[in-house]
């Protein structure tokens, strides 16, 4: 046993120690990689995607008022538009309906349009939860849910604010708030200045 | 070994054949199948994992209307899939038009494969085809006292 040097036989020994080290590295490194990968998703909503029609003109609608008084079209070039889709079963559309008013109130007299359009509900229930809200902006029956298939809308409340040239400039899903109201119906108000 | 590549280009002849014929087929179809054909693809946005086709939701049943609704107005089949994807986004659609949710696994395998025979197979047969003079003498040593053992 003296022939060999302890220095070298600990030399190699280190050698394929940091060979291994390398290799367990090697393989560990993109599977750690692609673990964190899927975990990333895994707290996602897959319904919460931006939508694809920011800054697309936005479809444009004729609906029939609820409660049947005559069509409601829209939007109209030069206003801003805030398009709500809302049903009387949402929780979160009675949740966001505070939010709703407060911003239509603030905003009415400055020429801003809202526009609630029914969605997967009967005129009935709809007229029933309508007359027991405040807020008297007008709101729409969309036979077939055309106008929502539109706007690629995925369930409700979803809602959009529509610049004054037309496009959408912005777009929510689940429960608006009134800051969010106030932050995208002022930047869509900037462009009818600045425009 | 001529019989069995005729064999090989015999069987990817009937395969390709088969998949043009199974995506060419919805342009004779009948405007019902091709409605059916093109709900099936789309993913409904009320739904976990359900087709538009196969959806029992009353949003899914009125796009279903909306894709027959427009096939009877004349548009082509990829551009009722196009209208759904201008609002929907990529997702709507059950299968991905791009490849790479495809290639890019295979990519990976590849890559994997390849850093596996660059780093881990070559290395120990470069060593072995190398032996220093320490492990020659290390070698002769523990021979030794194993014979010795014995």
């Amino acid at each position: 046993m003296s022939g060999v040097d302890p220095a070298e036989r600990d030399e190699e020994e280190s050698g394929s120690r940091r060979s291994r080290g390398r290799v367990i590295v090697l393989t560990m490194v993109p599977v750690i990689a692609f673990a964190i990968l899927l975990a990333s998703g895994l707290g996602r909503d897959p319904r919460e995607l931006p939508s694809e029609l920011i800054s697309d003109r936005a479809p444009a609608f004729a609906l029939p008022e609820l409660g049947g008084q005559g069509d409601i079209s829209g939007p109209t070039e030069g206003q801003v538009f805030v398009v709500n889709f809302w049903a009387s079963w949402c929780l979160e559309c009675h949740a966001e309906h505070d939010a709703l008013v407060a911003a239509w109130e603030r905003y009415r007299e400055r020429g801003v349009v809202f526009v609630g359009v029914v969605f997967e509900d009967g005129e009935g229930t709809a007229l029933q939860y309508a007359s027991e809200k405040e807020g008297d902006w007008p709101l729409v029956m969309d036979p077939g849910s055309r106008t929502a298939i539109a706007y690629g809308v995925f369930g409700v409340p979803e809602t959009f604010v529509i610049a004054p040239d037309g496009t959408i400039a912005a777009k929510t899903i689940g429960e608006v708030t009134y800051s969010w109201l106030t932050e995208e119906i002022d930047r869509a108000l900037r462009t009818e200045v600045s425009a | 070994m001529r019989r069995t590549w005729l064999l090989v280009a015999g069987a990817a002849v009937v395969i390709v054949a088969a998949a043009l014929l199974a995506r060419g087929g919805g342009e004779s179809a009948t405007i019902e199948d091709r409605a059916q054909a093109i709900s099936a693809g789309l993913r409904c946005p009320v739904c976990q994992n359900l087709s538009v086709a196969d959806s029992p939701s009353r949003l899914a049943g009125e796009m279903r209307a909306e894709v027959e609704g427009q096939l009877r107005a004349g548009r082509t089949d990829d551009e009722v899939r196009a209208f759904f994807v201008a609002r929907y986004g990529e997702w709507v659609l059950l299968e991905p038009r791009s490849l790479l949710p495809f290639v890019i696994p295979v990519a990976a395998v590849a890559l994997g494969v390849g850093a596996w025979m660059l780093f881990v197979r070559r290395r120990p047969r470069a060593e072995r085809t190398e032996v220093s003079d320490a492990e020659r003498r290390r070698i002769d040593v523990d021979l030794r006292s194993l014979e010795e053992g014995a």
